[in-house]
Protein backbone atom coordinates (compact mmCIF):
# COMPACT_ATOMS: atom_id res chain seq x y z
CA UNK A 1 0.00 0.00 0.00
CA UNK A 2 3.04 2.09 0.43
CA UNK A 3 3.50 1.44 -3.42
CA UNK A 4 5.21 5.22 -4.19
CA UNK A 5 5.75 6.04 -8.15
CA UNK A 6 9.04 8.36 -9.62
CA UNK A 7 6.88 10.81 -11.79
CA UNK A 8 8.32 14.25 -13.68
CA UNK A 9 6.06 16.92 -12.94
CA UNK A 10 4.83 18.52 -16.45
CA UNK A 11 2.33 21.49 -15.21
CA UNK A 12 1.01 22.66 -11.90
CA UNK A 13 -2.16 24.79 -11.46
CA UNK A 14 -2.59 25.32 -8.10
CA UNK A 15 -2.53 22.30 -5.88
CA UNK A 16 -2.91 20.75 -8.95
CA UNK A 17 -0.59 19.33 -10.98
CA UNK A 18 0.15 16.41 -13.81
CA UNK A 19 2.94 14.27 -13.53
CA UNK A 20 4.32 11.77 -16.14
CA UNK A 21 5.86 8.42 -15.61
CA UNK A 22 7.28 6.17 -18.39
CA UNK A 23 4.95 8.27 -21.30
CA UNK A 24 1.89 8.23 -19.12
CA UNK A 25 0.19 11.50 -17.34
CA UNK A 26 -2.02 11.60 -14.69
CA UNK A 27 -3.36 14.09 -12.53
CA UNK A 28 -1.84 14.55 -9.00
CA UNK A 29 -1.81 16.89 -5.85
CA UNK A 30 0.39 18.92 -3.84
CA UNK A 31 -0.99 19.37 -0.93
CA UNK A 32 1.49 17.54 0.75
CA UNK A 33 4.63 19.48 -0.98
CA UNK A 34 6.13 23.03 -1.06
CA UNK A 35 8.11 24.46 -3.85
CA UNK A 36 7.23 21.79 -6.91
CA UNK A 37 8.38 23.26 -10.18
CA UNK A 38 7.93 21.81 -13.68
CA UNK A 39 11.03 19.16 -14.34
CA UNK A 40 10.96 17.99 -10.68
CA UNK A 41 10.70 14.39 -10.06
CA UNK A 42 8.71 13.63 -7.42
CA UNK A 43 7.17 10.55 -6.11
CA UNK A 44 3.71 9.59 -5.70
CA UNK A 45 2.05 7.83 -3.59
CA UNK A 46 -2.33 7.65 -3.97
CA UNK A 47 -2.26 11.04 -5.72
CA UNK A 48 -0.31 13.04 -3.89
CA UNK A 49 3.45 13.95 -4.75
CA UNK A 50 5.02 13.05 -0.97
CA UNK A 51 8.39 13.95 -1.88
CA UNK A 52 11.21 15.35 -4.51
CA UNK A 53 14.06 13.15 -5.50
CA UNK A 54 17.41 13.96 -5.39
CA UNK A 55 19.63 12.93 -8.43
CA UNK A 56 22.54 13.75 -7.03
CA UNK A 57 22.25 10.96 -4.33
CA UNK A 58 21.10 8.57 -6.51
CA UNK A 59 23.87 8.95 -8.88
CA UNK A 60 26.58 8.64 -5.72
CA UNK A 61 24.85 5.36 -4.77
CA UNK A 62 25.21 4.32 -8.54
CA UNK A 63 28.54 5.42 -8.10
CA UNK A 64 29.50 3.75 -5.26
CA UNK A 65 28.50 0.25 -6.07
CA UNK A 66 30.07 0.06 -9.76
CA UNK A 67 33.50 1.21 -8.28
CA UNK A 68 32.99 -1.43 -5.21
CA UNK A 69 32.72 -4.22 -8.24
CA UNK A 70 35.73 -2.21 -10.62
CA UNK A 71 38.12 -2.72 -7.94
CA UNK A 72 37.02 -5.93 -7.02
CA UNK A 73 37.64 -7.12 -10.56
CA UNK A 74 34.22 -8.71 -11.11
CA UNK B 1 15.13 9.45 -14.36
CA UNK B 2 16.40 9.00 -10.75
CA UNK B 3 16.24 5.60 -10.38
CA UNK B 4 17.54 4.61 -13.60
CA UNK B 5 20.38 2.37 -12.04
CA UNK B 6 18.63 0.79 -9.00
CA UNK B 7 17.38 -2.52 -11.14
CA UNK B 8 20.95 -2.80 -13.23
CA UNK B 9 21.88 -6.74 -12.91
CA UNK B 10 25.46 -5.64 -12.49
CA UNK B 11 25.06 -3.80 -9.47
CA UNK B 12 23.02 -6.24 -8.14
CA UNK B 13 25.79 -9.05 -8.67
CA UNK B 14 28.51 -6.51 -7.46
CA UNK B 15 26.55 -6.14 -3.94
CA UNK B 16 25.96 -10.51 -4.26
CA UNK B 17 29.67 -10.71 -4.49
CA UNK B 18 29.95 -8.63 -1.49
CA UNK B 19 27.30 -10.24 1.05
CA UNK B 20 29.39 -13.60 0.04
CA UNK B 21 32.38 -12.19 1.02
CA UNK B 22 31.44 -11.62 4.61
CA UNK B 23 31.54 -14.97 5.21
CA UNK B 24 28.86 -17.56 6.60
CA UNK B 25 26.30 -16.17 9.03
CA UNK B 26 23.59 -17.13 10.45
CA UNK B 27 21.41 -14.02 10.59
CA UNK B 28 17.55 -13.28 10.77
CA UNK B 29 16.48 -9.68 9.50
CA UNK B 30 13.21 -8.75 9.61
CA UNK B 31 11.26 -6.21 6.96
CA UNK B 32 8.45 -4.11 7.85
CA UNK B 33 6.62 -3.09 5.11
CA UNK B 34 4.15 -4.68 2.38
CA UNK B 35 5.81 -3.09 -0.69
CA UNK B 36 9.13 -4.54 0.60
CA UNK B 37 7.67 -8.05 1.07
CA UNK B 38 6.35 -7.78 -2.92
CA UNK B 39 9.86 -6.72 -3.92
CA UNK B 40 11.90 -9.15 -1.85
CA UNK B 41 9.51 -12.14 -3.88
CA UNK B 42 9.13 -10.29 -6.74
CA UNK B 43 12.86 -9.94 -7.54
CA UNK B 44 13.64 -13.67 -5.59
CA UNK B 45 16.34 -11.36 -3.51
CA UNK B 46 16.41 -14.44 -1.09
CA UNK B 47 17.96 -16.66 -3.40
CA UNK B 48 20.96 -14.15 -4.59
CA UNK B 49 21.51 -14.61 -0.38
CA UNK B 50 24.07 -17.01 1.21
CA UNK B 51 22.17 -19.70 2.92
CA UNK B 52 22.57 -18.14 6.78
CA UNK B 53 20.85 -14.83 5.90
CA UNK B 54 17.00 -15.12 6.57
CA UNK B 55 14.53 -12.42 5.89
CA UNK B 56 11.17 -12.20 7.35
CA UNK B 57 7.75 -9.98 6.90
CA UNK B 58 6.60 -8.21 9.87
CA UNK B 59 3.27 -6.57 10.21
CA UNK B 60 4.03 -3.97 7.38
CA UNK B 61 1.09 -5.08 5.21
CA UNK B 62 -1.85 -2.35 6.01
CA UNK B 63 -4.74 -5.00 5.37
CA UNK B 64 -3.38 -7.58 7.23
CA UNK B 65 -3.05 -5.45 10.33
CA UNK B 66 -6.12 -3.81 10.36
CA UNK B 67 -8.22 -5.68 13.42
CA UNK B 68 -11.14 -7.80 12.65
CA UNK B 69 -13.03 -5.09 14.96
CA UNK B 70 -11.74 -2.17 13.25
CA UNK B 71 -13.19 -4.02 10.27
CA UNK B 72 -16.38 -4.59 11.40
CA UNK B 73 -17.02 -0.68 11.75
CA UNK B 74 -16.45 -0.42 8.05
CA UNK B 75 -19.38 -3.20 7.05
CA UNK B 76 -21.60 -1.75 9.39
CA UNK B 77 -21.15 1.49 7.90
CA UNK B 78 -21.75 -0.48 4.33
CA UNK B 79 -24.51 -1.57 5.76
CA UNK B 80 -26.17 1.38 6.66
CA UNK B 81 -28.98 3.23 4.15
CA UNK B 82 -27.77 6.35 2.52
CA UNK B 83 -24.34 6.10 3.21
CA UNK B 84 -21.37 5.20 0.38
CA UNK B 85 -18.48 3.45 1.70
CA UNK B 86 -15.15 3.90 -0.07
CA UNK B 87 -11.80 2.26 0.81
CA UNK B 88 -8.87 1.27 -1.18
CA UNK B 89 -9.17 -1.82 -3.39
CA UNK B 90 -7.53 -4.66 -0.96
CA UNK B 91 -9.43 -3.96 1.80
CA UNK B 92 -12.46 -5.70 0.18
CA UNK B 93 -12.09 -9.06 0.08
CA UNK B 94 -11.27 -9.50 3.96
CA UNK B 95 -13.44 -11.74 5.28
CA UNK B 96 -14.72 -11.10 9.23
CA UNK B 97 -16.99 -14.16 10.46
CA UNK B 98 -17.33 -14.93 7.05
CA UNK B 99 -18.49 -11.61 5.53
CA UNK B 100 -16.17 -9.50 3.11
CA UNK B 101 -16.78 -5.44 2.08
CA UNK B 102 -16.98 -7.53 -1.32
CA UNK B 103 -19.78 -9.88 0.04
CA UNK B 104 -21.86 -6.64 1.02
CA UNK B 105 -21.37 -4.99 -1.61
CA UNK B 106 -22.89 -8.10 -3.94
CA UNK B 107 -26.05 -7.72 -1.69
CA UNK B 108 -26.20 -3.91 -2.34
CA UNK B 109 -24.14 -2.11 -0.49
CA UNK B 110 -22.87 1.12 -2.18
CA UNK B 111 -19.27 0.17 -1.61
CA UNK B 112 -16.13 1.97 -4.08
CA UNK B 113 -12.75 1.41 -4.40
CA UNK B 114 -10.48 4.70 -4.33
CA UNK B 115 -7.17 5.58 -6.11
CA UNK B 116 -7.11 8.95 -3.76
CA UNK B 117 -8.27 9.62 -1.10
CA UNK B 118 -9.32 12.52 -3.17
CA UNK B 119 -11.88 10.98 -5.17
CA UNK B 120 -14.09 10.61 -2.44
CA UNK B 121 -14.50 14.25 -2.18
CA UNK B 122 -16.81 14.61 -5.69
CA UNK B 123 -18.54 11.66 -4.71
CA UNK B 124 -19.45 13.21 -1.44
CA UNK B 125 -21.06 16.64 -2.98
CA UNK B 126 -24.28 14.44 -3.69
CA UNK B 127 -24.35 11.88 -1.15
CA UNK B 128 -23.00 10.37 2.47
CA UNK B 129 -19.91 9.47 1.87
CA UNK B 130 -17.52 7.64 4.74
CA UNK B 131 -13.81 7.17 3.79
CA UNK B 132 -12.33 3.74 5.46
CA UNK B 133 -9.17 4.70 6.07
CA UNK B 134 -6.03 2.29 7.00
CA UNK B 135 -2.41 2.27 6.17
CA UNK B 136 0.44 3.64 7.59
CA UNK B 137 2.34 7.54 7.68
CA UNK B 138 2.60 7.55 3.69
CA UNK B 139 -0.94 7.23 3.20
CA UNK B 140 -2.93 8.88 6.22
CA UNK B 141 -1.26 12.52 5.27
CA UNK B 142 -2.68 12.12 2.00
CA UNK B 143 -6.21 11.61 4.34
CA UNK B 144 -5.49 14.80 6.13
CA UNK B 145 -5.40 17.18 3.03
CA UNK B 146 -8.85 15.23 1.92
CA UNK B 147 -9.94 16.40 4.92
CA UNK B 148 -9.01 19.84 4.91
CA UNK B 149 -10.39 20.06 1.23
CA UNK B 150 -13.74 19.05 2.61
CA UNK B 151 -13.50 22.25 5.06
CA UNK B 152 -12.68 24.37 2.41
CA UNK B 153 -15.04 23.51 0.20
CA UNK B 154 -17.97 23.13 2.68
CA UNK B 155 -18.63 19.72 1.83
CA UNK B 156 -20.19 17.80 5.08
CA UNK B 157 -21.44 15.09 3.54
CA UNK B 158 -17.65 13.36 4.09
CA UNK B 159 -16.37 11.18 7.02
CA UNK B 160 -13.52 9.10 8.07
CA UNK B 161 -13.44 5.77 9.92
CA UNK B 162 -9.84 6.45 10.87
CA UNK B 163 -8.00 3.35 11.46
CA UNK B 164 -4.39 4.66 10.57
CA UNK B 165 -1.35 3.13 12.24
CA UNK B 166 2.12 4.60 13.03
CA UNK B 167 5.13 2.37 12.70
CA UNK B 168 7.42 3.12 14.89
CA UNK B 169 5.48 2.40 18.64
CA UNK B 170 4.64 -1.32 16.36
CA UNK B 171 8.73 -1.34 15.89
CA UNK B 172 8.54 -1.16 20.17
CA UNK B 173 5.84 -3.67 20.73
CA UNK B 174 7.41 -6.02 18.47
CA UNK B 175 10.85 -6.07 19.55
CA UNK B 176 9.75 -5.90 22.96
CA UNK B 177 6.75 -8.30 23.20
CA UNK B 178 6.94 -9.89 19.44
CA UNK B 179 8.84 -12.91 21.06
CA UNK B 180 10.94 -13.62 17.15
CA UNK B 181 14.42 -13.34 16.38
CA UNK B 182 15.25 -9.97 14.81
CA UNK B 183 19.33 -9.44 14.07
CA UNK B 184 18.50 -6.03 12.09
CA UNK B 185 15.84 -4.43 10.50
CA UNK B 186 15.16 -3.16 7.12
CA UNK B 187 13.14 0.04 7.37
CA UNK B 188 10.18 1.10 5.23
CA UNK B 189 10.93 3.84 2.72
CA UNK B 190 8.18 5.46 1.88
CA UNK B 191 6.93 5.67 5.85
CA UNK B 192 10.41 7.31 6.45
CA UNK B 193 10.28 9.71 3.41
CA UNK B 194 7.60 11.48 5.69
CA UNK B 195 8.73 10.76 8.82
CA UNK B 196 12.16 11.37 8.75
CA UNK B 197 14.98 9.12 10.36
CA UNK B 198 14.75 10.54 13.94
CA UNK B 199 11.64 8.80 15.46
CA UNK B 200 13.74 4.97 14.68
CA UNK B 201 16.40 6.53 17.10
CA UNK B 202 15.35 4.27 20.16
CA UNK B 203 15.48 1.52 17.80
CA UNK B 204 19.60 1.66 18.21
CA UNK B 205 19.89 4.05 20.83
CA UNK B 206 17.44 2.22 23.70
CA UNK B 207 16.84 -1.49 21.72
CA UNK B 208 20.03 -1.53 20.44
CA UNK B 209 18.48 -3.71 16.80
CA UNK B 210 21.01 -2.45 13.86
CA UNK B 211 18.80 -0.42 10.93
CA UNK B 212 18.84 0.29 7.80
CA UNK B 213 15.88 2.43 6.33
CA UNK B 214 15.64 1.07 2.53
CA UNK B 215 13.83 1.91 -0.88
CA UNK B 216 12.62 -0.62 -3.42
CA UNK B 217 14.48 -1.58 -5.98
CA UNK B 218 16.89 -4.43 -5.90
CA UNK B 219 19.97 -2.72 -5.82
CA UNK B 220 17.97 -0.73 -2.65
CA UNK B 221 17.11 -4.15 -1.16
CA UNK B 222 20.69 -5.65 -1.55
CA UNK B 223 22.10 -2.62 0.02
CA UNK B 224 20.48 -2.65 2.46
CA UNK B 225 20.97 -6.57 3.40
CA UNK B 226 24.68 -5.67 2.98
CA UNK B 227 24.99 -2.78 5.37
CA UNK B 228 23.20 -4.45 8.02
CA UNK B 229 25.32 -8.17 7.70
CA UNK B 230 28.68 -5.40 7.96
CA UNK B 231 27.03 -3.53 10.87
CA UNK B 232 26.33 -7.35 12.43
CA UNK B 233 29.82 -9.33 11.71
CA UNK B 234 31.94 -5.73 13.46
CA UNK B 235 28.98 -5.84 15.93
CA UNK B 236 27.66 -2.46 15.29
CA UNK B 237 24.41 -0.91 16.19
CA UNK B 238 23.30 2.45 13.50
CA UNK B 239 20.45 3.57 11.68
CA UNK B 240 21.83 4.26 8.59
CA UNK B 241 19.52 5.95 5.86
CA UNK B 242 20.34 3.93 2.65
CA UNK B 243 17.30 5.63 0.54
CA UNK B 244 18.61 9.26 0.72
CA UNK B 245 17.23 10.22 -2.99
CA UNK B 246 14.16 9.83 -1.10
CA UNK B 247 14.45 10.17 2.55
CA UNK B 248 15.60 13.24 4.44
CA UNK B 249 16.30 13.08 7.84
CA UNK B 250 13.66 15.86 8.84
CA UNK B 251 11.11 13.86 6.96
CA UNK B 252 8.41 15.96 5.14
CA UNK B 253 7.42 18.45 6.94
CA UNK B 254 4.30 19.88 5.50
CA UNK B 255 2.90 16.66 5.57
CA UNK B 256 3.31 15.75 9.01
CA UNK B 257 2.02 19.37 9.93
CA UNK B 258 -1.09 18.98 8.06
CA UNK B 259 -1.47 15.25 9.96
CA UNK B 260 -1.14 16.51 13.11
CA UNK B 261 -3.44 19.24 12.55
CA UNK B 262 -6.43 16.89 11.52
CA UNK B 263 -5.36 13.51 13.53
CA UNK B 264 -3.74 12.81 16.80
CA UNK B 265 -2.24 9.57 18.67
CA UNK B 266 -4.47 6.83 20.14
CA UNK B 267 -4.50 3.58 21.53
CA UNK B 268 -5.33 1.13 18.86
CA UNK B 269 -5.12 -2.71 18.27
CA UNK B 270 -3.27 -4.89 15.51
CA UNK B 271 -4.05 -7.98 14.64
CA UNK B 272 -1.05 -10.10 15.59
CA UNK B 273 0.19 -7.61 18.41
CA UNK B 274 -2.52 -6.36 20.26
CA UNK B 275 -3.21 -3.27 21.68
CA UNK B 276 -0.67 -0.49 21.35
CA UNK B 277 -0.35 2.64 23.67
CA UNK B 278 -0.25 5.76 20.58
CA UNK B 279 0.34 3.74 17.80
CA UNK B 280 -3.07 4.55 15.63
CA UNK B 281 -4.29 7.94 14.33
CA UNK B 282 -7.49 9.09 15.56
CA UNK B 283 -9.61 11.96 14.49
CA UNK B 284 -8.60 15.14 16.63
CA UNK B 285 -11.89 16.56 18.75
CA UNK B 286 -11.72 20.00 16.98
CA UNK B 287 -12.66 18.07 13.40
CA UNK B 288 -14.86 15.80 15.05
CA UNK B 289 -17.88 16.23 12.81
CA UNK B 290 -16.12 14.34 10.39
CA UNK B 291 -14.94 11.10 12.65
CA UNK B 292 -17.46 8.62 11.46
CA UNK B 293 -17.37 6.43 14.79
CA UNK B 294 -19.41 9.79 15.97
CA UNK B 295 -21.14 10.31 12.84
CA UNK B 296 -23.19 7.51 12.95
CA UNK B 297 -22.03 5.90 16.36
CA UNK B 298 -19.99 3.21 14.95
CA UNK B 299 -19.41 0.21 17.54
CA UNK B 300 -17.00 -2.34 16.98
CA UNK B 301 -18.37 -5.96 17.49
CA UNK B 302 -16.87 -9.06 19.00
CA UNK B 303 -15.77 -11.52 16.23
CA UNK B 304 -14.66 -15.03 15.50
CA UNK B 305 -11.45 -15.76 14.75
CA UNK B 306 -11.17 -18.24 11.69
CA UNK B 307 -9.83 -21.81 12.95
CA UNK B 308 -6.44 -22.40 11.84
CA UNK B 309 -5.69 -19.03 10.98
CA UNK B 310 -1.98 -18.06 12.48
CA UNK B 311 -1.78 -14.51 9.81
CA UNK B 312 -0.87 -13.29 13.55
CA UNK B 313 2.12 -15.25 13.80
CA UNK B 314 3.46 -14.68 10.71
CA UNK B 315 2.79 -11.14 11.24
CA UNK B 316 5.08 -11.05 14.49
CA UNK B 317 7.78 -13.03 12.27
CA UNK B 318 7.25 -16.37 13.99
CA UNK B 319 6.45 -18.52 11.65
CA UNK B 320 7.10 -18.07 7.66
CA UNK B 321 3.81 -18.48 5.77
CA UNK B 322 4.42 -22.16 4.50
CA UNK B 323 4.21 -23.66 8.50
CA UNK B 324 0.52 -22.59 8.52
CA UNK B 325 -1.49 -25.81 8.39
CA UNK B 326 -4.43 -23.72 6.03
CA UNK B 327 -1.64 -22.79 3.62
CA UNK B 328 -2.36 -23.55 -0.06
CA UNK B 329 -4.38 -26.49 1.20
CA UNK B 330 -7.81 -24.73 2.48
CA UNK B 331 -6.12 -21.18 2.15
CA UNK B 332 -5.28 -19.26 -1.33
CA UNK B 333 -5.63 -16.20 -3.19
CA UNK B 334 -8.64 -16.83 -5.00
CA UNK B 335 -9.92 -18.55 -1.26
CA UNK B 336 -8.18 -16.62 1.45
CA UNK B 337 -9.03 -17.88 5.14
CA UNK B 338 -6.92 -14.78 6.44
CA UNK B 339 -5.75 -11.34 5.49
CA UNK B 340 -2.09 -12.29 4.97
CA UNK B 341 -3.50 -14.03 1.78
CA UNK B 342 -5.84 -11.89 0.71
CA UNK B 343 -3.47 -8.70 0.09
CA UNK B 344 -1.30 -8.75 -2.63
CA UNK B 345 1.54 -7.43 -0.26
CA UNK B 346 0.73 -9.91 2.53
CA UNK B 347 3.67 -12.31 3.35
CA UNK B 348 1.56 -15.32 2.62
CA UNK B 349 0.19 -13.79 -0.50
CA UNK B 350 3.47 -13.29 -2.11
CA UNK B 351 5.09 -16.50 -0.85
CA UNK B 352 2.03 -18.29 -2.83
CA UNK B 353 2.72 -16.33 -6.07
CA UNK B 354 6.36 -16.24 -5.88
CA UNK B 355 7.10 -19.17 -3.76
Amino acid sequence: MCLAIPCTIEEINGLDATAAVAGVRRRIRLDLLEDVRVGDAVLVHSGFAIQKLRAEDAAEVVRVITELGERAGW
Amino acid sequence: MVVRGFSDPKLVANLAAEISAIGQMDVQLMEVCGTHTVSFAMHGIRSLLPKGVRITSGPGCPVCVTSDSDLSLALQAAGMKGVTLATFGDMMRVPVDGMSLLDLKARGADIKTLYSPLDALSMAEERQVVFFGVGFETTSPGVAALLREAERKGVRNLSVISCFKLIPPAMRALLQEGGARIDGLILPGHVSTIIGTQPYRFLVDELRVPCVIAGFEPVDLMMAILVLLRMLSKGKVELVNAYPRSVRHEGNSQALSLLREYFEPADTEWRGLGRIPDSGLAVRAEHSDMDARLRFDLKPSQVQKPSGCRCADVLRGLIAPSDCPLFSVTCTPESPMGPCMVSSEGACAAWYNYG
